[in-house]
């Protein structure tokens, strides 16, 4: 690591929904400036409920942090508002992307500088460069994001945020309902970002093959919590990473389904 | 006409509206010549305030999608705040008590966001029980002086109407820029999906008071066109609930998050009854009295409603569209 600290670190964190559901237990995890991590694991798993606690967007889901803390470049962004982490430079791409249906793409595109308040002329390049990255969104620009198929409203969804200049990009489930050929072609343009311009990402994918491919790490998330960890290359030749993936192994947790249990 | 399809599917309009200049030529130019002070006093003026309510209306819930049952609690706050100012601070001249008095709703709006309701009751009560806001008078009733701008009074039915008309004119050109700009756009973000607005940064809170202040302020605005202009008293009693739901059907009628709908779903509001008193006359002959009216009155509206929520849930504005793309390809 020539890095000196890591851009984030998730520390021990442990979140419940409703006071009562524990969706984290103490889960941790760094990403070093630069590097591409995948989070995986199975439905349930915490992958999700990771990703929205660094965005601090667990309240209006009844969640909350419990313990733990998540540092963002060395500083506490646990309890910052989701708009304020944003400004930081910690960017998210949602699940089912969630474009603003009745905006046109480019507008969808302009409210991710809009929310920074990148001036209209640096935002204009930003565009461009949007457009440079996903071919696809220049040709379609005045299609309300509605109508426009799911390959491109993602494409969308991540020009969105990288229109907010992110340092960081957080992307929950990119190839989720996305054709394979599509899938290739977002994550080979995450991975020329990451190469291009330093930019880090953290994705959770349940599509553990194509995310090892792309990612230099991994964890593996299993009840909330981290149980395994490592270079993408070694966990890609690693057999009981499918066990995992494929949510077979509450046979090693014969008392397990915590999840069920509370 | 790719684009014609696309603002049809989605409800939103690409291009500047058409006919707006003629719209207004006609407003200003022709309409004061030739109208009769039934068509100002009982047609006009009050579709213009009208307007102008659901216009603010449809700021916040059309293209914030924010609620609000209270819109004619606001329209009170409005007119009573605009009264209070005329009386106590004589020396403001007119636009500036309008303004002011929409200054003051907005800042309502602003604490009353999530209580419209109950802003709805709360604050005809509170004009009620506290004398001072109607400078004590004892039927609560006050009488309203003429408006004015400057040296002009608007004292005739023509001037009310024409008064009414160059404010409502000024606050669609605000409400238009509104709804273009940076705002705007975060408005209908944060209506469209609310957590990928706050992913993308925008601050969802502070932009909804935006929005309800936004809306609060051009609603106070209509409040006092309604007391001053249309009514030329205040009461609370003008303003009840019955007002807000009012609003909101020119709005759903109209059409959410589009400005021509206000005045569109207005015009219906302000003639349907007119025009079913007339039919149910001609039909029904005496039998056809005013309980009948209201009665029919509201299973139409209500029938009409639920009509529109079905089958064009975009509203009158998406409707004309409609028409016209389709007389433009024949």
């Amino acid at each position: 690591m020539t890095e000196a600290s890591p851009i984030i670190a998730i520390d021990a964190l442990h979140v419940t929904y409703n006071h009562a559901i524990v969706a984290l237990a103490g889960a941790s995890l760094k990403v070093w400036p630069g590097e591409i991590v995948a989070v995986l694991g199975a439905n349930g798993a915490g992958k999700s409920t990771t990703l929205r606690a660094v965005s601090n967007l667990l309240p209006p889901q009844r969640g909350r942090v419990t313990s733990g803390k998540i540092l963002f470049e060395g500083r506490d962004i646990t309890h910052l508002p989701a708009y304020r982490i944003v400004r930081r430079g910690l960017v998210q791409v949602l699940e089912g992307r969630h474009c603003f249906r009745s905006l046109t793409i480019e507008e969808n595109l302009w409210t991710g500088a809009a929310a920074v308040g990148t001036g209209s002329r640096d935002a204009r390049h930003d565009l461009d460069r949007v457009y440079d990255i996903f071919p696809a969104l220049r040709d379609k620009r005045r299609l309300p994001a509605g109508l426009a198929s799911g390959g491109e409203q993602q494409m969308t969804a991540i020009g969105r945020a990288l229109m907010s200049r992110p340092r960081m990009l957080v992307l929950d489930e990119p190839s989720m309902g996305l054709a394979p050929r599509i899938v290739e072609e977002v994550f080979r343009a995450l991975q020329r970002l990451n190469a291009g311009t330093g930019l880090s990402i953290l994705v959770a994918e349940q599509n553990s093959n194509v995310a090892l491919r792309y990612a230099g790490r991994a964890y593996v998330l299993e009840h909330g919590e981290v149980v395994l960890e490592g270079a993408a290359e070694t966990l890609r030749q690693r057999d009981d990473i499918k066990t995992f993936y494929l949510g077979l192994a509450d046979r090693r947790h014969p008392t397990g389904a915590v999840a069920e249990a509370v | 006409m790719s684009d014609v399809a696309i603002s049809l599917s989605t409800g939103r309009r690409l291009a500047p509206p058409l006919g707006l200049g003629t719209t207004l030529v006609l407003a200003y130019g022709i309409v004061p010549l030739f109208g009769t002070e039934y068509l100002f006093d009982a047609i006009l003026t009050p579709f213009l305030a009208l307007s102008l309510a659901a216009l603010g209306l449809n700021i916040l819930a059309g293209y914030a999608g924010q609620i609000s049952l209270g819109s004619s609690s606001f329209m009170a706050i409005g007119a009573y705040a605009a009264y209070n100012l005329m009386l106590r601070v004589p020396a403001l001249p007119m636009l500036l008590d309008l303004v002011l008095a929409g200054a003051i709703t907005a800042a309502g709006g602003f604490y009353l966001a999530v209580s419209t309701l109950a802003a709805q009751f709360f604050v005809p009560w509170v004009l009620n029980k506290f004398g001072w806001f109607s400078n004590n008078d004892p039927s609560g009733v006050i009488s309203t002086p003429a408006p004015s701008i400057g040296p002009v009074v608007f004292d005739t039915s023509r001037g009310r109407y024409l008064f009414c008309l160059v404010v409502v004119t000024a606050a669609l050109l605000l409400a238009w820029r509104l709804v273009g700009s940076r705002t705007g756009r975060n408005f209908i973000a944060i209506r469209d999906h609310e957590t990928a607005a706050r992913i993308v940064g925008i601050p969802v809170l502070r932009t909804k008071l935006i929005a309800f202040a936004a809306s609060s302020f051009i609603i106070g605005i209509a409040g006092v066109l309604w007391a001053f202009a249309y009514l030329r008293t205040v009461e609370p009693n003008g303003f009840d609930l019955d007002r807000s739901f009012q609003i909101l059907f020119i709005v759903i009628l109209g059409g959410l998050a589009s400005l021509r709908g206000a005045f569109l779903g207005a015009a219906l509001m302000v003639t349907f009854p007119l025009l079913l008193a007339r039919a149910g006359q001609a039909a029904l002959g005496t039998v056809f009295d005013s309980g009948m009216l209201e009665m029919s009155q509201r299973i139409l509206i209500g029938l009409l409603i639920i009509v529109f929520l079905i089958y064009e849930p975009a509203g009158l504005a998406a409707l004309l569209d409609r028409l016209r793309f389709r007389s433009a390809r024949a």
